[in-house]
């Protein structure tokens, strides 16, 4: 299928809908490409390559909703696309806040966002092997404990958005990313630890050195060899970025558009409310060229824009699709997103936390006794009350240094009170992916142990 | 099901023939195995807010996986189109792993044993919508009758049909076709303008709609979400550190999932990655400890006729008294480790590489009254709903969240406590179980499990059981 012709398709999809009594219809295609290299103790292990295309649909009838979608793209299939939205829209209730966009909320931003880098394309086999085989190797060289391996992946993905709405919209991108991770296993007499660590890009030239990333990872699963369990304490809690990221992870989840009309949020009702420490200012870009986040439109044909959502420590903004926006009494904030299925939800463009002065180094020297975490597990977040309960691991703070390596335990607390006693956040911001923070130090959590 | 009669003869005009031809294709360059695996899936959902049933959404989505497997390394290959030439493109992809002459003489396809364990000749996915709309408004309509306090109700209902072909080098043909539907409900609960609490619930399996109408109606989970949320209201800040905890019935054995499940799966153990690697015929468990895992249970959500491999699946004892028995193994790892295949290999989709996973996993039932248990404990926690769990499979540990639990205070229930996460050591956490009960229950069908990106459907279920001593992550 030619190139021209998925972007006509879209606007063809549209047109049949409304032909076919839609009121309004919106579409989606996507097209990717995906190959994944990885070894394993040095030998390659799985190649893995293919493409697929889809077509997701919505379509109202007044202000009912119906939606299908399709990985068959032949006539047949585009028609039965067309014919199962239209079935569904009369099975489901008259919601008064439901449709598109308005017309001039439409759009997107111009010139190059950076999102698609040619070399990705370009890359031999071999080479991506050879990238792979290196990580693995400077992890596996990296010191005589580190025994085993998990191996290393390099991936990376090609792939092409078109979207086009009754009310005027059209629009495409393409997008790039390649990636590179290792999982070395460590090992000192009974005690065996793994972790891992990656470097991701747009390009291929933008990766880090696999070296480097080997390094890291053995570096990250040696330190956890000979792990305890603490006692039971309360202490301060230092979140290193890889962990940090996920409490914006969680701050996305309660800003959501979608659970704050519910009130399922424990941050619902408190727009221009203090509901973090002064330190805090945290910001949802989509328009920073190059990164994880960025596109030029929202996946409802709205573009991408700066949203501050937390602003030293006053809550400024939910991120909101159309619908939200609608049931709130607000206007979209262009976050949008949707896969193939079903209606429009939201997401995040790049949602981060703005750096403080203090480098992680000084941030631990100020602490005598205290909580380092490296890693967090489980699913003990729960977004409408904050309660906070998660599995742990890390290395123990001993008079402001890095002592010895903990696991087996839980750090609980509640986020309205963490964002709050949120006392440093440290200088170290950088973008692995969409949601990125720096360094952050909490006052006190409770760490659940012996 | 015959081979004619499935939709990649019928539809797609794929003849014995054309598979072959693919197989040899795949092993043209020389791999000691190749699969197709062939998907054509159907889905619907719909799903209910404030009273308003609001989306509708229905799809299809089909494709075929060729697989090549030479020594230890596996070349993988998608279409998306079933055609002829996009068929062979991808055998060619993805027999480039190997690198030699093709050794393949004449090919044969015979049919491979099967189950029959979801005899449903209407899937849900084949019946009326307006039918299956009505479920979700029963459980609204439900969840808010419950109580004056339950102000906000989501109710969602997923049902696919997925139909599959498997095609192996060895000369096997199978054939399923898989129903598979789920309603769930979460109802948030508030009191005179206070903090809200969720109540989740939810089931389901590979069942006739009729199963909705009849064996768990939505009124059932509706009420349930209903009831845990109203119950949480009254919460108090869980404890914190090691006590005795008490897991109720069904879904709690999420516990053998993570504590033991994923660390017996093949792949990890052949790597010698695993806590458990090594420990085959050793004591990780109490001795009233036997832990099961059985694909082949009528119905159940994680059960499957043949895996997504080809084999039929089976029953495997993972821990028996105590003791480290199997593994969970899937054709590449069974090869390389000289085992038998278990009937464990799945994949979430086509376009994923298959791998050792779970099924249905389960503790067998002891001997203890659940009120004896309960009454044991002069001071712990009582488990009996929760929310995802997850494991560091090297280091064994792992966390399950507890999101209904209530204090044991001189061997009575007190008060409910709030979400909490519990955490512990694989092969040192089932060691501390000290009474096992009589009531096994299997869960609902709620799970998903995840690995490595690809999410399957699984079951769980577990007996009453007192762990002596394990780590309860609350604030307290």
């Amino acid at each position: 299928m030619s190139e021209n012709h998925l972007s006509e398709l879209a606007g063809d999809v549209v047109k049949r809908a409304l032909g076919a009594g839609a009121s309004d219809a919106e579409c989606t295609i996507s097209e990717g490409d995906e190959f994944s290299a990885s070894v394993r103790m040095r030998q390659l292990e799985n190649l893995k390559e293919a493409g697929s295309r889809g077509a997701g649909l919505r379509i109202m009838m007044g202000k009912k909703t119906g939606a299908s979608y399709t990985s068959d793209l032949s006539a047949e299939g585009i028609e039965h696309l067309v014919k199962s939205a239209i079935e569904l829209a009369d099975v489901t209730t008259e919601d008064p806040h439901a449709g598109l966009p308005e017309a001039e909320e439409l759009g997107a931003i111009m010139g190059d966002l950076q999102l698609y880098s040619p070399d990705v394309e370009q890359l031999e086999t071999a080479l991506k092997v050879e990238t792979a085989r290196r990580a693995e190797h400077a992890a596996l060289s990296a010191d005589p404990r580190i025994v085993n391996s998990e191996g290393a992946s390099f991936d990376t993905n090609v792939g092409r958005h078109i979207f086009a709405n009754s009310r005027g919209f059209a629009g495409e991108y393409r997008v790039t990313y390649c990636s590179l991770s290792t999982i070395p296993v460590a090992r000192d007499g009974d005690s065996m630890e793994r972790d891992y660590w990656y470097t991701m890009a747009r390009g291929f030239a933008a990766l880090e050195a696999p070296e480097e990333v080997g390094r890291t990872a053995a570096r990250r699963a040696l330190r956890r060899l000979h792990a305890v369990k603490v006692d039971t304490q309360k202490v301060p809690v230092v979140f290193e970025p890889r962990t940090a990221r996920t409490l914006l992870d969680n701050l996305f989840e309660a800003v959501h558009g979608m659970s704050i009309y519910r009130h399922e949020s424990f941050l619902a009702g408190k727009l221009g409310e203090k509901v973090a420490s002064e330190n805090v200012t945290v910001t949802d870009d989509g328009t920073i060229p190059g990164l994880f986040g960025t596109s030029p439109f929202d996946d409802e044909g709205v573009p991408s824009r700066r949203t501050v959502v937390i602003d030293r420590g006053v809550l400024k903004n939910y991120l909101l699709n159309t619908y939200a926006a609608r049931k709130l009494g607000m206007k979209t904030t262009g976050n949008a997103s949707r896969g193939l299925a079903g209606n429009a939800g939201i997401g995040h463009g790049n949602f981060y936390m703005e750096k403080g002065v203090q480098t992680p180094e000084q941030i631990v020297s100020g602490i005598p006794n205290g909580f380092y975490v490296t890693e967090l597990m489980g699913f003990g977040v729960n977004i409408v009350t904050g309660d906070y309960s998660r599995g742990a691991a890390g290395l123990w703070i001993r008079n402001g240094e890095l002592a010895f390596a903990v696991s087996e335990v839980t750090i609980a607390g509640n986020l309205k009170d963490m964002l709050l006693g949120l006392e440093v956040v440290g200088s170290d911001l950088e973008f692995r992916g969409s949601v990125a923070a720096p360094t952050l130090k909490i006052g006190e959590m409770t760490v659940g142990g012996k | 099901m015959r081979f004619s009669e499935s939709i990649f003869a019928a539809r797609f005009n794929i003849t014995r023939g054309d598979l072959e031809g693919y197989l040899a294709e795949a092993l043209s360059r020389g791999g000691d195995y190749a699969d197709l695996y062939f998907e054509y899936l159907l889905t619907s959902s719909i799903g209910i807010d404030e009273s308003m049933v609001k989306s509708a959404t229905q799809g299809v989505s089909m494709g075929v996986g060729v697989r090549v497997i030479a020594g230890e390394r596996t070349g993988y290959a998608y279409s998306d189109d079933l055609s002829p030439e996009r068929i062979r493109k991808a055998a060619r992809v993805a027999a480039s792993i190997a690198a030699g002459p093709g050794k393949i003489e004449k090919l044969g396809l015979n049919d491979g044993a099967t189950h029959n364990l979801y005899p449903v000749l209407t899937a849900p996915t084949e019946t009326a919508f307006l039918e299956r709309v009505e479920l979700v408004k029963r459980a609204d309509r439900a969840a808010r009758a419950y109580d004056p306090r339950i102000f906000q109700v989501q109710a969602a209902y997923a049902d696919s049909l997925r139909q599959v072909m498997v095609a192996t080098s060895e000369g096997v043909l199978t054939i399923d076709r898989q129903p598979q539907a789920r309603l769930s409900v979460a109802a948030l609960a508030r009191q005179d303008g206070g903090e809200p609490q969720r109540g989740h619930a939810g089931g389901g399996g590979r069942v006739a709609l009729d199963f909705f109408l009849k064996e768990k109606t939505p009124e059932h989970f509706a009420i349930e979400a209903a009831r845990e949320a109203v119950v949480m209201l009254d919460a108090v800040d869980a404890p914190a550190g090691e006590m005795t905890v008490v897991l109720g019935p069904g879904w709690p054995g999420i516990l053998l999932h993570e504590a033991v499940g994923h660390g017996l799966e093949a792949d990890f153990n052949r790597k010698g990655v695993s806590a458990f690697t090594g420990r085959m015929g050793q004591k990780v468990a109490s001795e009233l400890c036997t832990v099961i895992d059985d694909g082949a249970i009528g119905s159940r959500r994680g059960s499957l006729n043949v895996d997504d491999e080809g084999r039929a699946t089976q029953r495997n004892v993972l821990i028996e008294n105590g003791v480290l028995r199997g593994y969970l193994q899937d054709k590449l790892s069974s090869t390389l480790m000289r085992s038998e295949p278990t009937g464990s290999g799945r994949r979430e989709s086509y376009a994923h590489i298959p791998m050792p996973r779970m099924t249905n996993t389960f503790m067998l039932a002891g001997e203890s009254q659940p009120e004896d248990i309960i009454r044991s404990v002069p001071k712990g926690l009582y488990c009996v709903n929760f929310g995802g769990g997850q494991v560091d499979i090297t280091s064994g540990n792992f966390v399950f969240s507890a999101s209904e639990s209530y204090l044991i205070e001189d061997g009575k229930l007190t008060r409910p406590v709030r979400h909490a996460t519990l955490i512990g050591n694989g092969p040192e956490a089932l060691k501390y179980v000290s009474m096992v009960g009589n009531d096994l229950r299997l869960d609902e069908g709620i799970g998903m499990c995840g690995k490595e990106g690809q999410s399957v459907p699984v079951g769980v279920g577990i007996p009453t059981i007192k762990i002596d001593r394990m780590t309860v992550g609350g604030t307290g």
